[in-house]
């Protein structure tokens, strides 16, 4: 037969990775102190399934490398190794010399064959005692004899383990030419005897080339069970050759089963497929479609005569409900845990730690939280770049905090939760806190623009300004001080905030706010002429219709709005997008406080018009980027609506007026 | 026919096994770990089950213990899928009740081959 395996390789790296993510994430919990045997059996199993996979499938490679960790894991699990710090970072860089195996497997690229061989022989040289050479392989040398005498005699019991005499001889037969001769002893008569047991033993003769090691095969599911001799039928005649060996194969003592014990309670455990995310997307998008449809025969249907087309307006009501029930359902299934983004930091802080020789605790809280995948992997890169900067800037080391009356260890805090439409996302420590005094003097260093009478917040606030890094040496931790900056504007291109809390000797907290989804967002919908444009609710802040004396003409800085003393640049959306139809003065139409990365503008408009959530449609996809535009939605009414990009619009004009 | 029960926790093997015995004309039905696939069991006679040993929620060889308890499995041939070779983890099946084993790596040939002696 010729199966084609490769099919199932895709099947067997994804759950490769995740057994070595499970493997990571197990390491990091054991303590030396206390023999967890749940957790080094997971570790143990997550190994053993790699092994068992890459042997199964080719990947010999990473076969032979990951045999070496599951034997050290063994010895661990059996008790008969003492857990031990050195073996734990150990097995951390064979997890990681795994990880690029299998990529390298996957990809079809090189592996890191000195990493390989490094940690190889650092495996080998841990494992103390020799690795156990399976006995088969001395049978396997043995010499082939021209045919064999078999003794096969078995247990009354032999039955019960759903073994069979006749599935033996079978076997045998397809070896060579087989004849069986029960051995003549006494047997119950026919109404006394158990159809359970087995009273019968044969001489069996088997011709032909069989090694001894394929007879023995054929009796190796049963040799506990059996007392079984196979002797070559003629003495082997090559000179030089080991005496033939009479193979008496004994039951091997049993060993003590401790399996039993350690089952564990069964856990509760959701039943789960795996299915691509482009079938998701492709739900989702076309779940989009059905709400805007749906959307579109709402609005036909106001028109309809509520008496007379009663049952008709009740079905629509009641598709209405369904499609938004519809569409969250769609919408969960691209929700995971904030769990897959945590998981990951153990292990950055505890390599990150032992850098720089300080000694942390991670604690994280709300793993549970959900948060769609789109959104999930893009906030990855940010939170690991605010996690390295409170381990390098932000915690003192042990001593520094002893003297300030501290605990030792260093607490690194990362939380999730839900707050409305929003997860909020905290990276905290209990560190020395930002120093207000430094900042300052660095911003001005650095050329940062920043006033005279700031108060500390605003200062604060500086350390998100691009090219600002306070690190008196750029160390290989947090990076080369690009960090904070990108950061923010990674967050804010996801539609979220950032905000920065800290309290001097006590610590800094940065909170991040994101929408739950990419996918759809809260929009308020503007009039400006015959357009309707999408404002994201989140970054409106009021409208007002402004007086008369409340605008003005500035010189060089067009027209601005004087809200509650601020002055605000004035946008038009009219000229902005060049729409046809007359100019209207401000105070003769609607003004829209909007706010981005701290910046205001007031944005002009003819009406408001509603609040409606939307599906976005990326204009990127569709036609092409355009400035000032993040996306496009369908109404109702079926016609295109474009999604103002707040950020871009705010840091067009305040430029503008800075300039 | 008889039904075959493929039990691994991890998907590619299982799916591996599953597709090379269906291939081969067998039947078959997967189960993820031991607790799963004993509920199975129990709502369905199998003519043969193929367990891997380490699985979480309930291993090979507790399932194989538990089968061998039940009346409809007292002479079912239960193999383990193992990548043990030595003796002794052999042993710790046999005494568990299991038939016999596999040792993986195997190829299909070598499982097709090992089924089809076993259900003759």
């Amino acid at each position: 037969m010729n199966l084609d395996l490769e099919r199932f390789h895709k099947t067997f790296f994804e759950e490769s990775f995740e057994n070595l993510d499970l493997a990571e994430a197990a390491l990091l919990r054991l303590d030396v102190a206390v023999f967890d045997a749940e957790t080094i059996n997971t570790i143990f199993r997550a190994a053993h399934s790699i092994k068992g996979g890459a042997a199964t499938f080719g990947f010999s490679a990473v076969a032979e490398f990951t045999h070496h960790a599951e034997t050290l894991l063994d010895l661990m699990r059996s008790g008969k190794r003492q857990l031990a710090q050195p073996d734990i970072d150990l097995l951390l860089r064979a997890v990681d010399t795994l990880h690029g195996l299998l990529g390298a497997a996957r990809d079809g690229s090189a592996a890191n064959l000195a990493q390989v061989a490094e940690v190889q022989q650092a495996l080998e040289a841990a494992l103390s005692r020799p690795s156990v050479v399976p006995p088969a392989a001395t049978i396997a040398a043995a010499p082939a004899a021209s045919g064999w005498r078999i003794r096969f005699a078995p247990k009354p019991d032999l039955f019960r383990s759903g073994n069979d005499p006749l599935r033996i001889f079978r076997a045998l037969a397809a070896l060579g030419e087989l004849r069986a001769e029960p051995v003549p002893q006494p047997l119950p008569g026919l109404s006394a005897a158990d159809p359970e047991t087995c009273y019968l033993a044969w001489t069996l003769e088997l011709d032909g080339a069989a090694t001894l090691a394929e007879v023995a095969d054929c009796f190796a599911w049963v040799e506990d069970e059996c007392d079984l001799a196979i002797e070559p039928r003629q003495p082997a005649v090559a000179e030089g050759m080991p005496p033939p060996t009479g193979v008496n194969v004994v039951a091997l003592p049993v060993a003590t089963v401790r399996a039993a014990d350690t089952v564990p309670k069964t856990a509760e455990v959701a039943s789960s497929i795996r299915v691509g995310t482009e079938k998701i997307d492709a739900l989702i998008n076309l779940v989009g479609e059905l709400v805007i449809t749906q959307a579109m025969l709402t609005q036909l249907a106001e028109a309809l005569d509520p008496v007379q087309n009663e049952k008709l307006l009740n079905g629509l009501s009641q598709l209405d409900r369904n499609t938004r029930m519809l569409q969250e359902a769609v919408m969960a299934t691209r929700m995971l845990p904030m769990e897959a983004v945590f998981s990951r930091f153990p292990r950055l802080v505890h390599d990150l730690a032992s850098k720089l020789g300080k000694q942390v605790r991670l604690v994280t809280v709300g793993e549970q939280t959900e948060l769609d995948k789109s959104v999930i992997e893009k906030i990855s890169d940010p939170l690991n770049h605010l996690v390295r900067n409170s381990l390098d800037h932000g915690l003192e080391n042990s001593e520094s905090r002893v003297a300030a009356g501290k605990d030792a260890v260093g607490t690194i805090t990362l939380k999730a939760a839900h707050q409305g439409g929003h997860i909020v996302i905290e990276v905290g420590d209990d560190g020395r806190g930002l120093d207000a005094a430094r900042i300052l003097a660095k911003a001005r260093e650095k050329g940062v623009p920043c006033g005279e009478t700031m108060s500390e917040a605003e200062i604060y606030q500086l350390i998100f300004a691009p090219g600002f890094s306070t690190a008196e040496q750029v160390t290989d931790v947090s990076g080369r001080g690009v960090g904070m900056d990108v950061v923010k504007r990674n967050i804010q291109a996801l539609g979220g905030s950032v905000e920065l809390a800290s309290r001097p000797g006590r610590g800094a907290t940065v909170t991040i706010r994101l929408p739950l989804t990419l996918a759809i967002l809260d929009g308020m919908s503007v009039g400006v002429g015959e357009e309707i444009f999408i404002l994201p609710l989140s970054s409106v802040i009021e409208s007002l219709q402004p007086l008369p004396d409340q605008v003005k003409r500035v010189a060089d800085a067009g027209t601005v709005v004087r809200v509650r003393n601020e002055y605000l640049p004035l946008v038009d959306l009219r000229d902005w997008f060049s729409l046809p139809g007359a100019r209207r003065p401000p105070q003769e139409s609607i003004v829209v406080i909007v706010e981005a990365e701290g910046r205001k503008v007031a944005l002009q408009i003819d009406e408001l018009v509603g609040q409606q959530q939307v599906v976005i449609k990326s204009l990127e996809a569709n036609y092409r980027r355009v400035r000032g535009v993040s996306g496009a939605t369908i109404l109702g009414d079926g016609r295109v609506s474009l999604i103002l990009d707040v950020a871009a619009v705010v840091r067009l004009f305040s430029q503008s007026i800075a300039a | 026919m008889t039904r075959i029960l493929a039990v691994d926790d991890s998907p590619s093997m299982r799916q591996m096994v599953a597709f090379t015995l269906k291939s081969a004309g067998f039947d078959v039905a997967e189960a993820e770990d031991g607790a799963v696939a004993l509920k199975m069991a129990q709502a369905e006679k199998f003519g043969l089950v193929l367990a891997d040993v380490n699985m979480p929620n309930m291993d090979g060889l507790s399932l194989v213990r538990a089968l061998r308890g039940l009346p409809d499995y007292k002479f079912t041939p239960l193999l383990m899928l193992t990548t043990e070779s030595t003796p002794e983890k052999k042993m710790e099946g046999k005494a568990a009740g299991a038939t016999g084993w596999l040792v993986k790596p195997f190829n299909p040939e070598q499982l097709v081959g090992t089924v089809q002696r076993v259900l003759g």
